[in-house]
């Protein structure tokens, strides 16, 4: 059954349109099995702070090279949005935008009274002052908790906004307390943006490939130019214009499917452009994969092979050196869902032998319902099981509790505010912020040189680790890292 | 500050877990939406302290909260919170969420407070109040519902010479522990002891507990702190000396130090007053030799200074820094906008406090709190002369724009890192003008 629906304002969140849970315990194979049979989720009875769905609606809004955001709630949900104004800036020129237009980012500041009257008035006068303001191509607003609890009609306020100003104004329902798993948040950018940005295709492109991404380097220009295309990137770094035209390619491919999984299947499903039948290229064999299913795809198979065979005769000998290197060093990675399994991919491919993963949430299978798209499960089949598998929640405390007994060579991490601890206990931590970075074959090669170089040194982390501040009483050191989770040991 | 918002200098209520997160060993407890504390934890960078950030414990109010109510689920959380983190103090702190749903909060958290545990609650929920006026909110409730708790043991005023200074708003002023560093040396060098309640330099929960102590009070503010202030003299009959605006520099330091020191005697105060003097003096004239080594720079540096200056800041650094531009470093202050915020009943006497220090400018003083709005007012003014810009992160851009030279001093930034620096004081002036022209000498290559 699909789990996409234009026709409502609100995409539904993950929880219940792709069972995605935000608890589990055990090993890898375990969670792969048990994804195919039907998860169940687990609750916690000690929590620490989430993300917010807002923020990844924002960071897929923000991006857009020639929109405004307006936040609709009170002032505080747009406090951390500064810093898509710096990556925007500072990532330009990876993209190819030689003078980056500042961001525009509005609250409108909803106060107590507002939460008695109502905020609809004040949202259209924001929409109508950021549009006066910065003659952006489309403005996007962002729910909040507030603005969802006290029942403000955005999706009205938006439509008449639109008639008034005669430009897209895409409502985004992305209130925090939907979800357990933010990004939910992604998906609901999309889904406004689908819904009123991406035109019906006219014709088909066979030329253009959409590329579902964060703000890493461009890689995939040079990818996609054997095969006679060029990427179009979604949504950072894109254009209204770019957007509308999206529904016109001739394929689909992600960075990480946790991303791009409802916006991969929206495309397939409401504008005809096939999403690409395989995880995303982390590892030799899931490179291969990848690029001889984009060959197929555009029919263009004999293109493939070549790419693969030059590109692994460039590469491999590189490779097989740093194998050599890391082999037998142990690694424990932290990351949101997909990109978490991207590292355990490139550990297993450069030898590290993977002790542990504490990954933000689990998505049992994506919006486009493909088995082949599953990473985890082509994880365990190509470099085998991962054993104390913890889907975290980014549970600081867990994840702390779980280092402290492994002890890994290294920490491999992807999102901000995890690598401290490994730091911490002395472990070398590694984040590498591009998504891209540890891409294809030469991915391994850039990503294994880091590794390499971050183990080898480790005298800041190891003096760190001698003066250490630490709040966790020794008591939770020596629970089990799933004492707090539902069947753990407290009642 | 009810309208709209383009690029926010300031957050909502809940911002004020960081003035919980100064305190050595405390922290906050959330009873919010899953997205609050990292919302702020990005607002600030940086910032996570030592249980603040991804380590504070929260409730991540849910639809099931929404629908049933969230009292259940703060409970759990507060009890295992007492079993994975080692705190002095916990402060409960109220979202959106649980303010709109009406959750009672301190009902639950009196049941922890009954089995004697240093728990405070406080509602924060960011549609009530900024975090500049929730820091009064946060700190008025610890008072209530902890200190309050040990009066017998700390007797009202009965340490004539010490003071508790309410100063900074940790992290929302970036050189908060810098500052309050600089202003416990320098009241230690008058014969004063100082609470600073926040940051390493404070005494913790105990620092807490002894405030009924002190035998008055100062409040460095031109308006947040000020109901802080007002609630301890109701308690405790402490008396405040309100000086209102951060002491920058030499002129603005002595002043600040040569009224505490009147103050003090007159609050009863057993001070050695000529000692007290001659350490300003003292301080004043290590000042003056940088300043007597720098003025030939200033007057000869043939490339090309700064002449004049705009600030984007909340209103202490505003009405500082133009006044310690204007006498000590020859900076003339033009537009100055305020962008915190401030409540309309201080706006005259702010604007009146900043034009009244050179009797003959009158420096154009904006409230404004959408600072999009404030930076569109600059882009349609201009003067001679090469311009500097002390703002934020967001006013850089505004800056390269005019040609202008900048300074990153306000949250948020992206672009500075700041850890024990301070501004305020006469090394804090020192400090600034390093600043300034270590970023203009830097644009020649």
């Amino acid at each position: 059954m699909s789990t996409v629906n234009l026709a409502l304002p609100a995409v539904q969140v993950r929880e219940i349109r792709i069972n995605s849970i935000t608890g589990y315990q055990g090993d890898a194979d375990g969670l792969v099995a048990a994804s195919r049979r039907g998860l169940k989720d687990k609750s916690r009875s000690f929590s620490q702070c989430l993300g917010c769905a807002t923020s990844k609606a924002a960071c897929m809004t923000i991006l857009i090279q020639d929109g405004a955001v307006v936040s609709h709630g009170p002032v505080g949900c747009a406090s951390c949005l500064h810093e898509f104004a710096f990556t925007y800036r500072v990532n330009s020129p990876l993209r190819g935008v030689e003078s980056p237009a500042r961001r525009r980012i509005f609250s409108t500041n909803l106060t107590e009274r507002d939460t008695v009257y109502g905020g609809s008035a004040k949202l259209a006068s924001a929409i109508r002052e950021a549009r006066g303001r910065t003659g952006a191509n489309a403005v996007f607003v962002l729910t909040t908790c507030a603005a969802g609890i006290i029942g403000d009609d955005v999706e009205s306020v938006c439509d008449q906004a639109e008639a008034e100003l005669g430009i897209p104004v895409v409502a985004i329902f992305c209130e925090g307390f939907r979800s357990k798993v933010w990004t939910t948040g992604f998906d609901a950018a999309y889904h406004g943006i689908a819904r009123k940005l991406i035109a019906k295709p006219e014709r088909r492109r066979g030329d253009v490939i959409n590329v579902i991404n964060f703000w890493g380097a461009d890689v995939f220009s040079d990818w996609f130019a054997p095969f006679g295309a060029k990427p179009n990137f979604i949504t950072p770094y894109s254009t209204v214009g770019s957007l509308r035209h999206a529904g016109e390619s001739a394929a689909t491919v992600q960075a990480c499917s946790t991303l791009g999984s409802y916006m991969g299947a929206v495309l397939e499903q409401d504008f005809g452009v096939p999403e690409l039948p395989a995880a995303p290229p982390y590892g030799v064999a899931q490179t291969d994969r990848w690029f001889r299913a984009l060959g197929k795809l555009l029919d263009k198979e004999e293109i493939a092979e070549k790419v693969i065979a030059e590109k692994k005769a460039k590469y491999l000998p590189r490779i097989r050196e740093l194998r050599e290197k890391l082999s037998g060093r142990t690694a424990y990675v932290t990351a949101g869902a997909a990109h978490g399994h991207a590292l355990l991919d490139i550990s297993g491919e450069l030898g590290l032998k993977a002790v542990g993963a504490a990954i933000f949430h689990h998505d049992p299978i994506f919006d486009s319902g493909r088995e082949e798209n599953d990473q985890l499960a082509q994880r365990v089949g190509d470099y085998g099981n991962v054993p104390n598998f913890n889907v975290c929640n980014k549970q600081e405390f867990e994840l702390v509790n779980a280092l402290n007994r492994i002890r890994p060579d290294v920490l491999l991490a992807r999102h901000g505010g995890m690598t401290l601890w490994g730091a911490k206990l002395g472990i070398p931590s590694l984040l590498v912020g591009d998504e891209h970075y540890g891409m294809g074959y030469e991915g391994l090669v850039n990503y294994g040189e880091r590794v390499a170089e971050v183990i080898e040194n480790d005298e800041f982390v190891r003096n760190l680790a001698k003066h250490a501040i630490n709040p966790y009483t020794r008591w939770w050191l020596e629970r089990d890292p799933d004492y707090f989770l539902a069947g753990g040991g407290a009642k | 500050m009810n309208g709209i918002i383009e690029q926010q200098r300031y957050t909502c209520a809940i911002g004020a877990m960081q003035s919980v997160v100064a305190i050595p060993r405390a922290v906050p407890i959330l009873h919010s939406g899953p997205g609050c504390g990292d919302m702020i934890g990005g607002f600030f960078e940086r910032s996570t302290g030592y249980a603040g950030g991804s380590t504070s414990p929260c409730t991540n109010f849910g639809e099931r909260e929404v629908v049933f109510g969230g009292t259940d689920r703060l409970r759990q959380i507060i009890s295992n919170t007492y079993k994975v983190l080692d705190t002095d103090l916990q402060v409960v702190m109220t979202g959106c969420t649980a303010g709109i749903v009406g959750d009672d909060v301190e009902s639950v958290v009196s049941e922890f407070r009954d089995e004697g545990r240093p728990i405070v609650s406080v509602e924060t929920a960011g549609f009530k109040a900024s975090n500049l006026e929730a820091h009064s909110l946060v700190v008025n409730a610890i008072i209530e519902q902890y200190t309050a708790l040990f009066e017998d043991e700390n007797p009202m005023r009965s340490e004539p010479n010490t003071v508790n200074l309410l100063a900074s708003v940790p992290y929302q002023d970036p050189f908060w522990k810098g500052n309050l560093r600089e202003y416990k040396r320098l009241l230690a060098g008058v014969g004063l002891r100082a609470n600073t309640l926040f940051g390493p330099d404070s005494g913790g929960t105990a620092e807490w507990r002894s405030i009924p102590r002190s035998g008055f009070n100062i409040l460095v503010s031109p308006w947040h702190g000020k109901p802080i202030a007002d609630a301890l003299e109701a308690r405790y009959g402490q008396p405040c000396l309100w000086y209102p605006h951060i002491p920058v520099g030499a002129n603005e330091t002595e002043e600040f130090l040569n009224q505490v020191v009147d103050f003090a005697l007159e609050s009863g105060a057993e001070i050695d007053e000529r000692g007290a003097r001659a350490f300003i003096a003292r301080e004043r004239a290590a000042y003056y030799e940088e300043i007597d080594n720098l003025a030939t720079f200033l007057l000869e540096f043939r490339y090309g200074l700064p002449n004049h200056a705009n600030i984007f800041h909340d209103a202490g650094y505003v009405q500082a820094l133009a006044r310690f531009l204007l006498h000590e470093v020859g900076i003339v202050p033009k537009e100055q906008f305020i962008t915190d915020g401030t409540p309309k009943k201080y706006h005259d006497k702010i604007r009146a406090e900043v034009s009244a220090h050179s009797g003959r400018r009158v420096v154009p003083i904006y409230f404004e709190p959408d600072a999009g709005k404030a930076q569109d007012i600059l882009r349609g003014i201009t003067h001679p002369g090469r311009g500097l810009i002390i703002g934020s992160g967001w006013d850089r851009e505004l800056a390269r724009e005019r040609g202008a030279d900048f300074l990153s001093a306000a949250a948020p930034t992206p672009y500075r890192l700041v850890m024990t620096t301070n501004y305020a004081g006469f090394s804090g002036g020192l400090r600034v003008i390093e600043d300034i022209y270590h970023n203009v000498l830097s644009t020649y290559k």
